[in-house]
């Protein structure tokens, strides 16, 4: 079975694509979505497939995929099943350098995605210092307790600092905070692309250092890795991919929880098969779940946050039991 | 595909020499001039009451601590000069604690004793293979080479992680305290496996509470003893009644074993119920 895991995820993307590429306000066979993919049929068709829905789906693969590798790589480092970039209070602090850089009226793509970025290490910074403060890093729930009280600290900064704005500002910041891959351009899709590349090759490239950073810190120092600066270097990796994702589709959660415990579960144990697996089968996971978001209640769109949030608890709560 | 890969060295020794090491805002240093020296070919053993600075001296072998006087020296070179792989091909080290975390299948687990031959693309080979299998193989946990980590038994456990540091094929190995979760029979197989890894040619540091085992295992013992050396030497000179009961200041005797002939360390009661006066 391990072996298939890849054959079977990439399939199962292509598969998930092509379904998100035809259900929506407007439903198209899949036929006629595969034509229009290559530019043949009606030119509507063409152009909801091609232009409306063709950068949401794959935004959305992409994004699944980052965040699936963020959750993975932390999850490695901390080596903690639960931490995942949006309990740890990662993604929210992105949220707050976004709507930052938003307030201040610097709201070109580049800027909001550094300024996520900015976010996110501070968070980063934030949580390691409370759990600390708190008896230690090395204790997983001290850390995820950090971590969510950082996040529900940012989505206090972010409503502190839309209070004063114009209420269409509001409603749009709100949905962005639950996340959505309305706005989807081919622009924010190569700049995911490009960040989840780069910054999923580092770790997977690093993949063997995760193995031995999640032994814990004296084993990992006895089987020769630098500790601290791995550590670091991950966190680093990880918060990034995260940021890149908040800038372009908002706070999702979950997503980063979910899949790296399935490809455990699937077999994948050691971090560089592990790491491809979640990225594609976190691609998988927000594909569907945007699915969902766009058609159980259409023509009303439900946030995406919310659709991996309904996943993502009760997994967290039974994962949470199994470690108790 | 055959890796072939010269042995950092054949055999090797360490050597603290006078080490120093002083924790930020205690008021005594943890090791205050303690040398040790761990020959190939041998069991050499540092034995003492908690606290007298024994794992500290394993921190300091790690780097996990700075020293802050003397030196350590790892075959031919200093501690500090060897980059963190270069060490861990020399000397194999089993850590006192360790959790298990994310769960793993046996032999992934052992096989990342490996990681410190393998670069970040070497392909696992069929040496590392044989290597995983025999250090299970000497562990005793070749049946168990399917299990998760996380349904191991303390002792299977224990086991399981000395075959990890085995499979690191390192001419010198460290262990801290190897047997503290072991039943009688698995903590004489650990101790009989550190025999049988010295006959080998290689260098075994122990740290060990077990002193009846360490008499009768090591060939040079160091009673450590407030950070400092308070006897070092071979048995017969380290398992002294005066010298163990001033260290471990506890009324004890130190006879031989009728069985084995080696000495036997026997603690008293200090206040024994049954032959307390009637007055």
């Amino acid at each position: 079975m391990k072996r298939l895991l890849v054959p079977f995820g990439l399939a199962l993307l292509a598969a998930t694509m092509l379904l998100a590429l035809a259900i929506g306000a407007v439903s198209i066979p899949v036929s006629d979505v595969w034509h229009a993919l290559w530019g043949d049929g009606e030119t509507q068709v063409v152009a909801i497939v091609r232009e409306l829905r063709a950068p949401r789906v794959v935004l959305a693969a992409l994004a699944g995929a980052a965040l699936a590798c963020s959750g993975a790589a932390l999850q490695g480092t901390l080596r903690n099943p639960l931490a995942e970039p949006y309990l740890l209070g990662v993604s929210g602090g992105a949220a707050v350098g976004a709507v930052v850089a938003l307030t201040v009226g610097l709201a070109t793509p580049a800027v909001v995605t550094l300024a996520a970025f900015g976010g996110a290490a501070v968070a980063t910074v934030v949580v390691a210092m409370l759990a600390r403060y708190a008896g230690g890093r090395a204790e997983p729930r001290l850390l995820l307790m950090a971590g969510v009280v950082v996040g529900a600290f940012a989505n206090a900064v972010i409503l502190v600092a839309l209070a004063d704005s114009p209420p269409d500002r509001i409603r749009g910041a709100l949905w962005w905070m639950m996340g959505s891959t309305a706005d989807a351009t081919w622009g924010a899709v190569a700049r995911t692309g490009a960040a989840l590349l780069l910054l999923g090759g580092i770790l997977v490239v690093r993949a063997r250092e995760l193995d031995v950073l999640s032994l814990g810190e004296d084993p990992a120092v006895a089987l020769g890795a630098d500790v601290d600066r791995a550590a670091r270097r991950t966190f680093l990796v990880a918060s990034w991919l995260a940021a890149s994702t908040v800038a372009v589709i908002g706070l999702i959660g979950f997503v980063g929880l979910v899949v790296p415990n399935l490809a455990r579960a699937l077999g994948a144990h050691r971090h560089r098969p592990m790491l491809v697996v979640s990225a594609l089968y976190g691609g998988v996971l927000l594909v569907a779940a945007d699915i969902v978001a766009r058609s159980v209640r259409a023509p009303i769109e439900l946030p995406l946050g919310a659709v991996t949030a309904l996943v993502g608890v009760p997994f967290f709560l039974a994962r949470l039991r199994k470690l108790a | 595909m055959t890796t072939t890969r010269a042995p950092e060295s054949a055999t090797i020794e360490l050597e603290f020499h006078d080490v120093r090491v002083t924790y930020p805002r205690a008021p005594a240093p943890a090791l205050d001039g303690v040398s040790v020296r761990a020959e190939a070919g041998r069991v050499t053993a540092v034995v003492g009451p908690n606290g007298s600075g024994k794992s500290t001296l394993v921190r300091a072998l790690l780097r996990r601590v700075p020293i802050t006087g003397g030196h350590i020296v790892v075959g031919a070179d200093a501690h500090t000069s060897l980059d963190a792989r270069t060490f861990a091909r020399r000397v194999a080290v089993v850590p006192q604690r360790e959790e298990v975390q994310l769960a793993l299948p046996v032999h992934e687990f052992v096989l990342l004793g490996r990681h410190v031959h393998l670069g970040s693309f070497t392909p696992v080979g069929a040496h590392d293979r044989a290597a995983v299998r025999d250090a299970l193989d000497r562990a005793g946990m070749l049946h168990l080479a399917d299990r998760r980590t996380d349904t191991l038994s303390g002792g299977e456990w224990q086991r399981v992680r000395i075959a990890r540091a085995l499979a690191q094929e390192a001419p010198a190995m460290v262990f801290d305290e190897p047997t503290t979760f072991l039943d009688i029979a698995h903590e004489m197989a650990v101790f009989e496996l550190l025999d049988a890894l010295a006959a080998d040619g290689r260098t075994v540091l122990l740290i060990s509470h077990q002193l009846n085992l360490v008499a009768r295992f090591a060939s040079h013992i160091v009673l450590l003893s407030e950070g400092r050396v308070a006897a070092s030497g071979g048995v017969n000179e380290v398992m002294r009644g005066d010298i163990l009961e001033t260290v471990y200041d506890w009324p004890l005797v130190v006879t031989r074993d009728p069985a084995v002939g080696a000495p036997a360390l026997v603690p008293l009661r200090k206040s024994a119920r049954g032959v307390r006066s009637r007055t």
